[in-house]
């Protein structure tokens, strides 16, 4: 079951922990006292981005869809399946920045260091030991949750039973 | 939530145990469900002085390196810590300063409840201040104390006259550097002053400053509490107890003493004494009162008068979990805000008395020294009446304790070394000159849940011991060694190296000594200073063969300790690092620039067997300088050359 890292907007405080666990997670010492003092220095997925009123992370959506994919000319952005997520083949990718064009969400750039794109890979090895990816763990308000789309799609409809409910009662539909 | 501890003695582990099976939250609990603990300030940089901010500095290099004044990440680090030592100095100090107020109360008010317990002190100390000893009354001395220690708090002129007994050598330098204390209180305002935005944005000028605090503290607030108690309440001698759960009684009504002071408990276990009161808790079914400390208070009453301890910081919810508290009696600093929870769970009464340290919802009885004994009655026969309260089915008292020896001073276990009538450290110098003992080390601080209870404190000691290395502790380091049966004269036989041994035998003592509680870190430097006194190991503190550590701390108070200790010259070592690996030039000042300077520095290591041979790596540098002898025995651990 496709699984999906949601944002919970209103929950959002803005402090950026989710990128900081992100760094640490991609770094090669995964520990945050070392992972600072590494070269290159480890470079986070997610970005915490500032609306009117509101802060957001910011990261890959894993479009089933994905126009990174179709357009990658080295097949270096690829994906398992339709339930995986969207990585990159750091051996494979050139460094074209097509997919940095195509990406309607702008989550994907450029890693200078490593000559290739980096983007949220969903903490694959975390996932697998069970885990959820390092943002939603890191997250101290639960803004970030990893979900099936079906506990998503759920949460929807027992949300809108409320609002059907309220209206019932309230006379109104 | 069901934690485990791996390392801890087994009454806590039993207690904990306990916690899980009735889904009551500890420390561990809280500790677990604030993980991930946020990365900016793990580092240090992370900064809430103006309401530019709150800004915070990318330690990836690829977001902001400077908040919005421009302060880097070397600036708010260095701030943050200088704060810390601040508040650190400030408990401490605040603690010196209660005392003194009760030491003028008790040599002024004729009914008080107070009296001077150790004269022969007094005047030691009166000399310090160049207070007339001869042909003068007691009270006479100790009121003219009484006011020159509180002078050291807000002095107009001229330095910390305690400061005056370090090292001259010592002294000299903190001049050169421009560290001497002023006056305690000053210092921690110069701090909140400098700190401020824009003002002090040069790390190691702010972190000169942070050690200035600290010997306000260390050779200033924290000495004069021990000092004042040590004339007020008695100075230690060695003396027996017993520490952990067990010490509290089935059949009896149990106190618990719980904070740092000993002004109030020390009254409670005197009243406790009463006739009336034990008569009392006999008609409610009790075969007595039973007194027990926890924390630092349980430290001062060991000292003076071997009641026995309950446990350290970590185990303060676990106590009530023995459903065998009657009531807890808490004064000031590591008190739980959590324990009302807990405390709620069980018949435990929780007191709280200090107009400083309150819990909204917890009865408050406040302490007045005027009044010391109509409030402590009042206490214990609040206890008196909960006994009855005490569900029978639900006491679950683990058995373990462990026997201990404590009461050792920067005096009295000198005086043992050198005889009976006069005191002198020349065994103790000569004993690391011939090389029977490789040093001595300080080991102090608190618990964290951060590490597995208990496991640093000692796996750390003992190594030290194997290596012939004396180990003097404080604080909650104590009573984990108390608890853990390091604090035995016997002891030496099973840790120590063939010289301590030795030496342990020759004398009676056992291998850690007991000097006290946190402030009593103050008798840690007290005793380096008169090793220097005494000749043959160099002018000052920072030659001697000596180290200190804090595996498992977690307070600002450990932080100021740390401080005073490096500004003293003590190689200081402590687990996890300080809040400051944000700033890489801040970690290399105070882990390496800052020895050249002030021949004391920080060091980090988690690993206490590593931390251990880190501190007698240290150690033989310092012997080595010295050009004293090789070691008697082979040791455990011989580095590399």
């Amino acid at each position: 079951m496709k699984l999906m890292i949601v944002i919970n907007v209103d929950k959002c405080l803005g402090c950026k922990s989710c990128e900081m666990a992100c760094a640490v997670e991609h770094s090669s010492s995964q520990s945050l006292l070392q992972a600072i003092r590494e070269s290159p220095a480890p470079r986070a997925r997610v970005s915490v981005r500032q609306g009117t009123g509101y802060s957001v992370p910011l990261q890959c959506r894993q479009c089933e869809n994905a126009p990174c994919v179709e357009i990658c000319p080295t097949n270096a952005l690829h994906r398992d399946d339709l339930e995986s997520p969207v990585v990159v083949d750091h051996d494979l990718c050139i460094g074209c920045n097509w997919c940095v064009l195509a990406c309607p969400f702008g989550v994907i750039r450029i890693d200078s260091a490593q000559g290739a794109v980096i983007k949220c890979d969903q903490c694959a090895q975390r996932v697998e030991r069970g885990e959820s990816p390092a943002c939603v763990s890191a997250c101290p308000t639960g803004a970030l949750a990893f979900k099936t789309m079906d506990e998503i799609l759920e949460e929807k409809r027992e949300a809108s039973l409320v609002l059907i409910q309220r209206g019932l009662s309230g006379g109104e539909t | 939530m069901v934690k485990e501890l791996e390392y801890a003695d087994p009454a806590s582990c039993e207690m904990l145990k306990r916690a899980a099976a009735e889904n009551i939250e500890t420390v561990w609990d809280r500790y677990e469900t604030m993980q991930p603990q946020c990365g900016f300030g793990s580092l240090g940089i992370c900064c809430r002085n103006c309401s530019m901010g709150p800004c915070r500095i990318d330690p990836f290099g690829e977001g902001p390196q400077a908040g919005v004044c421009g302060a880097t990440a070397d600036t708010i680090a260095a701030r943050n810590l200088a704060r810390m030592i601040a508040g650190g100095a400030s408990a401490h100090s605040e603690h010196g300063r209660m005392v003194a107020h009760a030491f003028l109360m008790a040599v002024s008010d004729p009914h008080s409840a107070y009296e001077i317990k150790s004269p022969e002190k007094l005047k030691a100390v009166a000399r310090i201040y160049g207070i007339e000893t001869e042909g003068r009354q007691t009270n006479e001395i100790a009121k003219q104390l009484g006011e020159a220690a509180l002078e050291d708090f807000g002095r107009r002129q001229g330095t910390v006259r305690m400061a005056t007994t370090a090292p001259q050598a010592r002294q000299d330098l903190w001049d050169q550097q421009g560290i001497t204390p002023r006056s305690i209180d000053r210092e921690i305002v110069d701090i909140m002053g400098r700190t401020h935005i824009g003002v002090d944005a040069d790390y190691k000028n702010i972190m000169k400053q942070g050690l200035r605090v600290a010997l306000g503290d260390g050779w200033g607030g924290s000495m004069i509490a021990t000092e004042l108690q040590d004339i007020l309440f008695g100075s230690p001698e060695p003396i027996r107890s017993t520490a952990n759960f067990g010490v509290l009684r089935e059949d009896h009504v149990n106190i618990v003493v719980h904070g740092h002071e000993p002004i109030l408990s020390d009254i409670i276990a005197d009243v406790s004494q009463d006739t009336k009161l034990i008569e009392k808790a006999q008609e409610k079914g009790a075969n007595g009162i039973n007194i027990a400390g926890m924390c630092c208070t349980a430290n001062e009453m060991l000292m003076r008068r071997g009641i026995p301890v309950v446990g350290s910081f970590l185990q303060q919810e676990l106590a009530i979990m023995t459903g065998g508290v009657d009531l807890m009696v808490v004064d000031i600093q590591c008190i739980m805000p959590a324990l009302r929870k807990v405390a709620d769970r069980f018949h435990t009464k929780l007191v709280t008395t200090s107009p400083t340290a309150k819990i909204a919802g917890v009865t408050h009885i406040e302490f007045h020294e005027d009044q010391a004994v109509t409030i402590a009655r009042r206490i214990i026969e609040t206890a008196v009446e909960n006994y009855t309260n005490r569900e029978p089915a639900r006491v679950q008292i683990p058995e373990s304790t462990e026997r201990l020896v404590a009461g050792f001073t920067s005096e009295s276990v000198f005086r043992f070394l050198g005889g009976r009538y006069r005191g002198t450290y020349r065994p103790l110098n000569d004993a690391i000159i011939a090389g029977r003992l490789r040093g001595a080390a300080g080991v102090v601080g608190c618990s964290n849940p951060n590490v597995e209870y208990e496991e640093g404190h000692i796996k750390l000691v003992t190594e030290l011991l194997r290596n012939d290395t004396l180990v003097v502790s404080t604080g909650c380091d104590a009573i984990t060694c108390a608890k853990h049966g390091l604090m035995k004269p016997e002891a030496a036989f099973e840790y120590a190296g063939e010289g301590l041994q030795e030496i342990c035998r020759a004398v009676g003592i056992p291998p850690v000594l007991h000097l006290g509680s946190c402030v009593d870190n103050s008798r840690i430097l007290r005793t380096l200073a008169n090793v220097v006194a005494e000749g043959g190991l160099g002018d000052d503190i920072s030659d001697l063969p000596v180290a200190g550590a804090a595996p498992e701390w977690m307070s600002e108070k450990a932080v100021a300790i740390g401080s005073y200790f490096v500004a003293s010259g003590v190689y200081t070592i402590i687990g996890h690092p300080l809040p400051i690996m944000g700033s890489e030039n801040l970690h290399r000042y105070l882990t390496e620039e800052i020895e050249a300077e002030i021949g004391g520095k920080w060091a980090f290591e988690l690993d206490p067997i590593e931390a251990a041979h880190k501190m007698l790596r240290h150690i033989d540098k310092k012997r080595k300088a010295l050009k004293l002898k090789p070691m008697m025995y082979k040791q455990a651990f011989e580095p590399e050359e």
